[in-house]
């Protein structure tokens, strides 16, 4: 039915931009990740997935320099950047990782029009000087991501659709031209019938920009969308990754397992009187899930899955 | 008693603006049985959560019922006076919004707002109220020694039951539930629809689910209709709407909406 | 930007509270038209009642009432005016640093606005006049301009905090914009509302405030505003020998002053909140709702 994006492209061996390495973050005495190593490559999308709480939005702060580790590595183009640098080492990198938020709605400032979203971040960047400039960016940016600049410019954001407001969202973070973008939850506030859009968008400029996606959500569903490789999380751990046709297809792990069976199946009602078993499955596997483990599996060429550790 | 529990007759419903009015409900009819969940499907803006607001007269300015009739039991809603309508309330239709777990008075603990409920509406006493609690607390499977705690202390997923438990501990007739599961994440939302059918089975009340998720509409209902701009568009079995759409836009909702690749559904 | 002043006429109250304002604005400029005679000669006998050659009366002193209040409205709106702008803004920047920066910066101002807040303006004012001898506007001015900003600075700040961890906030930052420009011109516009508010409370303080000093005693007794005109008729027991003119004309003119900016306030409460808003739906939309709540009692 739907064709998953092609694992094989011409940048599938590309140097990251962004690796992680072992990465920890602690508050006080909760452990919210641990052991997060991943890599972002331009032109390719990697899906974070898994429930709210699992550490995925922590992650993606860490990477965009909202949050820091408390140990591991976070490397920017080859160097060590796991720490705020200083003046031009942090413009540069922010200059380079942009992210698209959840709320579109709260994303946008509602004094501003559309154009005034757009154009600060083109003169900010020095990508467009002078009014005739800017408008034609503003334009070029609303066309790239599918909206009628002669419509959308001068509106406000209570004047736009849900769908409309997260593709200006979209097209602020690439007036920066980035070279990584971090989606956070980009579909989730949004109508069913209109996510496949946004979807499309998504792996359509990772292609046209060359961009490093990193996808974030908790309706695997999406993931195949987008995402060449994919990462399901859970209590702070990545408990299965690889390419998103293994992990999809042949899922190994208890809580991948869990999360597949609970996408809405038109073909599969709900039976009455079942809702004990799958609450009793649903607890089962979220206890033997949690405990932490170092133990990796490679179930096949990328597919990995973590063993289950003892509880403690 | 036979006869449909709800039957919606024409009903039209305006927004106020300054020079005239929106019809955000146009001419909309369906019926739901007895024991029977159906299913209100569209897009955002279609007038789905406004026709649950006007079945339970809780429309707030500038929304206006224009015409038609809400029978609930062969009686005339919309011709009730807000006395005899605050009877109806709760005690006979009870209603989960899209937020709810965020109506839940923060400074209250969860057992006295059990007891707000049904000693306005049943004249429990505490005694009363705390077992009917308890009784409803494991129907929908939270932990019973926690009555007394503050909402803030448990999850969304959580505090959504508890609402729905609230809802419950009244016994209506019918239930409206208005993207109850929007908010949650996936495997929370299956354990909370999966906890209603099963609940609905055992006490056969009615629901009336809204939701712009089709393929869980689905899962969940006996019928379903499909609203367009305002307009009721198609209406039907479950099993037809989804499988042999009669309108264009049903076909569209049904082909937008992302899934797992083919051969995933299959091994789960 | 979306607060255009259409947004603000369209309330019935903000249109009546401007039209007060202006008539009293525009009063105090053309008062040499109004009123051209010099305010301070005596010109009639000592309290007369209003009549036609003198619309308000006289003074004991045999001043013409109506003069002193038309020249008088100068000085008392313009000191007013200037004070309470001076007020906000003061208020508003230290709100606005505070509650972005917040940390140690936010700690420091904080400290500040307590200290100035558990100052007691008036006292104070009256201490300083009375080592001054008389204060004129300038002074009283500054003295409570800088005594009152607490209050608006803490509603800034709470405001400022509020918004500053919304998403469009933080998408700025991440876009790359200076702190200066988030603060003045991403967020600001934002607590235009609130600023409007402020603005309007702190002129009705400031006035008060002013007129109280002078009705003490404190201003310049040369000086013809409406507090020094409420100080003179105190001294020559006005309302003690029925000469209620006297009294009357001053307290007027602050009481419509303070009645044209509370309408004015109104309508800010009402745009910061929309669901405060009156307007011809809202009001269409109440008149049907109670038509048919009594047609459904009737039917019953």
């Amino acid at each position: 039915m739907n064709a998953l994006p092609s694992s094989l492209s011409a940048t599938v061996n590309a140097e990251p931009v962004i690796t992680l390495d072992g990465i920890e973050r602690s508050f006080g005495f909760v452990q919210a990740l641990r052991g997060i190593s991943l890599a972002l490559r331009p032109g390719r999308a990697l899906a974070l997935v898994g429930e709210s709480g699992c550490g995925k939005t922590t992650c993606a702060r860490i990477i965009a320099r909202m949050d820091h580790p408390t140990a591991g590595k976070l490397q920017f183009r080859g160097r060590d950047a796991t720490h705020a640098g200083t003046g031009n080492e942090e413009r540069t990198y922010r200059r380079a990782v942009q992210m698209v938020f959840q709320d579109p709605f709260a994303s946008l400032n509602p004094v501003f029009t559309v154009h005034h979203h757009l154009a600060r971040p083109l003169a900010l960047h020095g990508h467009a000087k002078g009014k005739a400039a800017l408008a034609k960016g503003v334009a070029e940016l609303l066309a790239g991501v599918g909206l009628e600049p002669d419509l959308t410019a001068h509106k406000f954001p209570h004047e736009l659709s849900g769908g409309q407001r997260q593709r200006v969202n979209i097209a602020r973070a690439l007036a920066v031209q980035p070279e990584v973008l971090v989606a956070d939850e980009p579909t989730s506030m949004l109508d069913v019938s209109i996510r496949l859009g946004i979807l499309e968008l998504l792996a359509r400029i990772k292609r046209e920009k060359n961009l490093a996606l990193l996808y974030i959500t908790h309706d695997i569903a999406t993931a195949a969308y987008v995402a060449e490789e994919i990462i399901v999380m859970f209590a702070g751990q990545m408990v299965e990754w690889g390419s998103t046709t293994a992990v999809i297809g042949d899922p190994r792990h208890i809580y991948t397992q869990l999360l597949l069976s609970a996408v809405p199946d038109p073909d599969r009602p709900f039976v009455p009187g079942d809702s004990a078993r799958f609450l009793g499955h649903a607890e089962e596997v979220r206890r033997l899930s949690r405990p932490a483990s170092s133990v990796v599996e490679e179930v096949g060429p990328d597919h990995f899955v973590r063993a289950l550790g003892t509880p403690s | 008693m036979s006869g449909p529990l709800l039957q919606v007759r024409d009903l039209s419903v305006d927004y106020l603006i300054d020079k005239g009015a929106f019809r955000a409900v146009k001419n909309v009819s369906f019926d739901i049985g007895r024991s029977e969940l159906f299913g209100l499907a569209g897009e955002s803006g279609c007038g789905k959560s406004t026709i649950a607001y006007a079945i339970t007269r809780l429309a707030k300015a500038p929304a206006w019922v224009a015409g038609g009739e809400i029978l609930f039991d062969g009686q005339d809603l919309l011709k009730l006076t807000e006395v005899a309508m605050q009877k109806v309330r709760w005690s006979r239709i009870g209603m989960v919004f899209q937020s709810a777990m965020n109506s839940l008075n923060p400074l209250m603990r969860v057992e006295d707002q059990f007891h707000d409920v049904l000693r306005r509406h049943n004249g429990f006493t505490r005694e009363q109220s705390r077992a009917r609690a308890e009784a409803m607390f494991k129907l929908v499977g939270v932990p019973v020694n926690r009555l007394r705690d503050y909402p803030h202390q448990f999850s969304g997923g959580m505090r959504q039951r508890i609402v729905i438990a609230i809802c419950l501990a009244l016994e209506p007739a019918l239930i409206i539930m208005d993207e109850p599961t929007t908010a949650l994440d996936v495997v929370v939302q299956r354990e909370i629809l999966e906890q209603v059918i099963d609940l609905q089975r055992s006490l056969g009340f009615s629901v009336l689910f809204i939701t712009h998720d089709l393929h869980l509409m689905s899962q969940l209902c006996n019928r379903i209709g499909v609203m367009l701009k305002g307009e009721l568009v198609e209406v039907g079995d479950v099993k037809q709407v989804s499988q042999a759409p009669k309108h264009e836009y049903t076909r569209k909702l049904w082909a937008s909406i992302p899934q797992l690749p083919a051969r995933a559904r299959e091994a789960v | 930007m979306r607060f255009g002043l259409q947004l603000l006429f369209r309330q019935k109250k903000a249109v009546a509270g401007f039209i007060i304002i202006a008539t009293l604005a525009l009063m105090a400029m053309f008062a040499p038209i109004l009123a051209p005679n010099d305010p301070a000669a005596r010109v009639g006998r000592s309290h007369q009642p209003p009549t036609v050659s003198h619309y308000f009366g006289t003074t004991k002193m045999g001043r013409d009432v109506y003069s002193q209040f038309v020249w008088g409205a100068r000085p008392s709106l313009a000191v007013g005016f200037a004070t309470g702008l001076a007020i906000t803004a003061i208020g508003t920047v230290i709100g606005l640093i505070a509650g972005y920066f917040g940390g140690r910066i936010d700690g420091t101002l904080d400290l500040a606005t307590n200290a100035v807040l558990v100052i007691p303006n008036i006292p104070l004012l009256i201490l300083l006049a009375s080592f001054a001898g008389t204060v004129g506007p300038l002074a009283i001015m500054t003295i409570i301009a800088l005594t009152s900003w607490p209050w608006g600075a803490r509603m800034t700040r709470a405001q400022t905090m509020a918004l500053r961890n919304r998403e469009f906030i933080t998408a700025a930052r991440m876009v790359g914009e200076p702190s200066w420009r988030i603060i003045f011109v991403e967020i600001l516009p934002n607590l235009v509302p609130l600023i409007g508010i402020n603005i309007v409370g702190s002129i009705i303080y400031a006035i008060v405030a002013q007129t109280t000093l002078e009705y003490l005693g404190f201003g310049d007794p040369l000086n013809v505003t409406w507090g020094t005109m409420l100080y003179n008729a105190q001294n020559s027991s006005a309302i003690i020998v029925g000469a209620w003119w006297d009294i009357g004309a001053p307290a007027l003119g602050i009481a419509l002053v303070g009645l044209g900016l509370a309408l004015l306030n109104f309508t800010f409460d009402e745009i910061a909140n929309p669901q405060l808003r009156s307007g011809p739906a809202l009001s269409r939309w109440l008149r049907l709702t109670r038509l048919r709540k009594s047609e459904l009692e009737a039917a019953r």
